[in-house]
């Protein structure tokens, strides 16, 4: 299993390989920071007081607030930091129910088919096609007044965007292995339900899965933070959040206040491009069309000349005798000409 | 198989069947979202400002006193001849607020798709060609970061970098001078200036222009870019262009003829998924630049918590999105034989 | 229908070889060291002659065709003697090698459904072909030569201006036929051509490739794994192992006497009509990296003796004309006077077991 895990880096070359790492090395920061935020964020996300004393207000950067302060009085590193927390949780969890639904789902209706699976395609493909940002407003519009603003309710908000991707990637398979012929194979010599299901289809989904579940969440971090610009996402007394951050700086930009805008928008930057990063780096890997061999030099030693020219015979034909690799003494092949004036005759 | 290619009058008709119960889905799943949530939309959109019994009045008057099933096949009745209902905060009617606003989103999303076609299109191709090459790393990286990158982020580093010192006007769609002075005949701003023969207005309406298009534009442009490339290497490594080489056609004529053509066509199907990740950007994009688009509008009805506004305008794009991607296809039809069977 | 006689003037043995091959050896890298696809093979074939290349899958027979037109992938490095029509094809700067193909040099893929651009339409790919080739060519030159050559493959002109996925496989081969006809190379090599297509579709494919010698007086390499096509269609053949040819000659001799054991088994393993028992050559083909000692055949022939793991045969002419390399066989003709006895003595072999098989 392992071996299956680590194959994405041995196999890649060059480019596509650092590119791979790149984005594990990016995503691995945010991690760390959403993990370990009590110990990373010198303050708490909503903290505007150390020690009884009061924040500056829009403080620029500087040795004691590395990114500054905002008008709320907060640590901009803090928030930072904290927001990726919220950040990783919300997607992570929009990402799971996404995963788990899609799939039950999917199964259900490869297995069932006929109507049940038909309606729920063209749900599923509608769903696709909806504008996801917008989708992700009418839910949290919905949801919070049923659950708040808190991450559980945004990140079911998220949730249903995602779902269709998975829907189809398992029904499709799904569905094939009812007919292909490599399940009838399987079949012939006696595999049982269960085997082809883990074997075969589980097989072919789990490769697809990683590529779409990077692919999602990094697509979930930017609607998040969507929402949160547009005052739909976490409430601010809930958690710390970069969207939200981003729409409160917008009027410092004018006075010259850059940094409450720049740190809370480059980290979604950085988060979204490295979880693409690895998405693509691994499609790369396991879509065998884009995959690049490792290209090995070929040393090829001296060419010895050709075996079949033994002494005696190359003697001989340095004296003109005639060149043994042809008959000279016939001609082609009457009997080919035979042959081929009876096919005209049948 | 006919000797002729399969008919694309019927092919168009298909698709236009589909459309009818696709749009219909929309209109449900829209209504039965936002009429599920509990609370009343009179009373969350302006339940402080009036007393119980003027609240009262108000839900009669918009029939939401009636069974949700009839209100719902009133609704339904309503889409069909294009009347997406009514504001419940300002009483206006949505047509007109489609109407008035519709224009600039219209002519910011379209800037935005231009720009991204003219910028990302050629990079794709590029760095699929080359791939590999430090070209092709730097492409890669540029068409990542630009869809990582938020709009809303984008636009202000824009409006802070790029426009402020050279001047140029960082929000709203013209000048104040500029909306008096234009008629609207198709509020269209830039349309309407054209036709009014006001070029100093036309002028001030495509410098507001410049700004929030790149911005969106470059939001797409990253997705264009990572999808022509793929499409490259995928026809590269195609049967036909070895067989193409095989046959002794110059190497420039294949990339160009067999590589690159064939890898535009699914491009045209993807422009169709495209559109609803515009008109989300748009959304931000409006909201960053203080566009009085259809976004705008979007986002203060959202505050409002004016549930009717929402309901009108989500299913508005939506409905714009099924009808995008139906053009798509018949595009795509005409471009791609195979796939009128 | 014309006489079906090719005068003798027409194939004097011995004049203007169309190609001379020598020691063509085709190397990819790997991580294990390099895959020898293609290791010293040699063959020369005649104006008009039809040379069948038959090998078990992987032994080499693709590569040695796509490296005859200079089509090897990337990281694939060629060496050795090939001229084509005296010229030295390996010294050919890129340019004219690509002038070269299409006109005098021609390739019948094995896949027809993929070989034709989905988008272009049968005229479209005429054109591009023939103009590349010819600057100044005109439009109604080029659907009069196309025409014509399609109606040579039996393609009606009313198709003319369809696109490929409006044909059926059978037709596509004969539309890829065609384009890799219409500038008359003399040599074609056919990779395969009827693999991917049914039997019926097969026989008028065949048919077609050995009336071309007739139509369009070209030369023939036609790849295969099917015997039967060879017996039909080829005047020579040549047995491929492990990236060496094994034997080489004229197709009736090989089949009626085969020098190499390999030949030998393949031929019998062959089914028809009154097959009763299933016959196969045990073993499978070998490791391309490191294939075995001496005679690369040795661990899965019946006549293997102890020389044969020791050294690799050398290449000999038999009293039919056929040549082979294999000790047994020069050991039976006569020719293998310098072996010990010791040598000559039945290599001890291990059973293969079934594990190795797979």
């Amino acid at each position: 299993m392992f071996r299956s895990l680590l194959s994405p880096f041995r196999q890649t070359t060059g480019i596509a390989r650092w590119l791979l790492l790149t984005g594990v090395f990016i995503t691995a920061v945010f991690v760390v920071c959403a993990l370990f935020a009590p110990w990373v964020a010198p303050l708490d996300f909503n903290q505007r007081y150390v020690d009884g004393v009061k924040l500056p207000k829009q403080d620029p950067p500087s040795g004691e607030f590395w990114f500054g302060t905002n008008d709320q009085f907060f640590d901009v590193f803090s928030r930072v930091v904290w927001g990726a927390r919220t950040a990783l949780v919300v997607v992570g969890l929009s990402v799971l129910f996404s995963v788990v639904i899609g799939v039950v789902l999917g199964l259900i209706s490869g297995f069932i088919g006929g109507w049940l699976d038909r309606l729920l395609v063209f749900l599923m493909d509608t769903l696709y096609a909806f504008p996801s940002l917008l989708l992700a407003i009418v839910f949290s519009f919905l949801l919070r007044d049923l659950l708040g603003g808190s991450v559980v309710a945004v990140a079911f908000a998220l949730t249903v965007i995602y779902i269709p991707q998975y829907f189809r990637v398992v029904r499709n398979t799904t569905v094939s292995a009812r007919e292909a012929t490599y399940v009838e194979a399987a079949r012939a010599i006696g595999a049982r339900n269960h085997t082809i299901i883990g074997r075969y289809l589980f097989g072919n989904v789990i490769q697809s899965v990683p590529v779409i579940g990077t692919l999602n969440a990094a697509d979930a971090i930017a609607t998040l933070a969507g929402l949160g610009f547009l005052g739909l996402g976490i409430q601010p007394n809930e958690a710390a959040e970069w969207g939200y951050d981003v729409s409160r700086a917008l009027d410092d930009m004018g006075a010259g206040i850059w940094w409450t805008a720049f740190f809370p928008g480059m980290a979604i930057v950085l988060l979204v491009a490295g979880l693409t990063l690895v998405g693509e780096g691994l499609n790369e890997t396991v879509n065998p069309v884009l995959r690049k061999r490792r290209l090995m030099p070929v040393d090829m030693p001296a060419n010895e000349p050709s075996s079949y020219l033994a002494e005696g015979d190359a003697a001989a034909l340095g004296a003109g005798a005639p060149d043994p690799r042809f008959r000279e003494d016939e001609p082609l092949r009457p009997e080919h000409e035979h042959r081929r004036r009876e096919d005209e005759s049948r | 198989m006919s000797a002729r290619s399969g008919s694309l009058p019927r092919y168009v008709v298909q698709r236009l069947l589909l459309v009818i119960p696709t749009i219909w889905l929309i209109v449900t799943m829209v209504f039965i979202l936002l009429r599920v949530a509990p609370g009343d939309p009179v009373s969350a959109a302006v339940g402080g400002k009036l007393d119980e019994a003027a609240l009262d009045a108000r839900r009669a008057a918009l029939g939401l006193d009636r069974p949700l099933i009839v209100q719902y096949l009133e609704y339904l009745g309503d889409v069909a001849t294009l009347n997406f209902g009514q504001t419940i905060s300002d009483n206006r009617q949505l047509i007109d607020i489609v109407v008035e606003n519709g224009g600039a989103t219209l002519t910011l999303t379209l800037g935005a798709f231009i720009f991204a076609l003219l910028v990302g299109i050629p990079l794709g191709l590029v760095a699929g060609r080359y791939r590999d090459s430090a070209g092709d790393v730097v492409i890669r990286i540029f068409g990542v970061v630009t869809y990582a990158a938020p709009v809303f982020f984008v636009g202000l580093l824009m409006q802070l970098w790029v426009a402020s010192p050279l001047g140029w006007p960082t929000s709203d769609i013209a000048s104040p001078i500029t909306k008096f002075e234009v008629e609207p005949v198709t509020h269209i701003l830039l349309l309407d200036a054209v036709i009014g023969g006001n070029w100093d207005a036309a002028w001030d309406v495509f410098q507001h222009h410049v700004l929030p298009c790149v911005t969106l534009g470059l939001l797409l442009c990253g997705v264009f870019i990572r999808l022509v490339r793929v499409n490259v290497l995928q026809t590269l490594k195609g049967d036909y262009v070895e067989a193409a080489r095989a046959r002794g056609i110059a190497e420039k004529h294949v990339i160009r003829r067999h590589a690159f053509r064939n890898a535009l066509v699914p491009v045209v199907t993807v422009v169709g998924l495209m559109v609803a990740l515009t008109l989300s950007g748009a959304v931000l994009t409006e909201r960053t630049f203080n566009w009085p688009g259809l976004g705008t509008q979007l986002y203060q009805y959202l505050i409002a918590r004016d549930y009717a506004a929402v309901q009108g305008l989500v299913t508005f794009f939506a409905v714009v999105v099924v009808l995008v991607s139906l053009l798509i296809d018949i595009v795509n039809a005409l471009i791609d034989p195979r796939v009128r069977y | 229908m014309t006489e079906l006689y090719d005068g003798p003037d027409a194939m004097r043995p011995g004049s203007d070889l169309v190609i001379d091959a020598q020691d063509l050896r085709v190397w990819y890298g790997s991580e294990r060291g390099p895959v020898k696809a293609v290791d010293r093979v040699s063959f020369e074939l005649r104006k008009g002659e039809i040379l069948g290349l038959v090998g078990e899958s992987g032994c080499g027979k693709s590569t040695l065709g796509r490296g005859l037109l200079g089509l090897l992938p990337e990281g694939a490095k060629m060496d050795g003697h090939l001229r084509f029509k005296g010229e030295d094809l390996l010294a050919l700067p890129k340019k004219e090698m690509f002038a070269k193909r299409g006109t005098e040099l021609g390739m019948i893929f094995q896949e027809p459904l993929t070989r034709l651009n989905p988008l272009m339409r049968i005229s479209e790919h005429f054109e591009e072909t023939l103009k590349t080739h010819e600057r100044g060519i005109s439009k109604a030159e080029v659907e009069r030569r196309s025409l014509e050559v399609l109606r040579v493959m039996g393609i009606p002109p009313t198709r003319y201006r369809s696109y490929p996925h409006e044909f059926s496989g059978g037709m596509r081969q004969r539309l890829m036929i065609a384009l890799a006809l219409v500038l008359r190379p003399a040599f074609v090599v056919a990779d395969e051509p009827t693999t991917a297509l049914d039997v019926l579709v097969e026989a008028q494919i065949i048919r077609i490739l050995h009336d071309l010698r007739r139509e369009f007086d070209t030369s023939l390499l036609l790849i295969t794994h099917n015997l039967g096509i060879i017996a039909e269609a080829c005047d020579r053949v040549a047995v491929m192992y492990a990236g060496e040819i094994v034997e080489i000659g004229d197709a009736r001799d090989v089949f009626s006497a085969p020098q190499h054991p390999y030949t030998r088994e393949l031929l019998r393993s062959t089914i028809s009509l009154s097959t009763t028992g299933l016959n196969f050559i045990p073993g499978a083909p070998p490791n391309l990296v490191a294939p075995p000692s001496g005679c690369h055949f040795h661990p899965r022939c019946p006549d293997a003796m102890n020389v044969c793991a020791a050294r690799h045969p050398v290449e000999r002419t038999h009293p039919n004309g056929t040549r082979a390399q294999c000790w047994a066989a020069d050991l039976r003709d006569g020719m293998a006077s310098d072996l010990t006895s010791e040598e000559t003595a039945s290599l001890p072999r291990e059973e293969i077991s079934v594990a190795d098989e797979a």
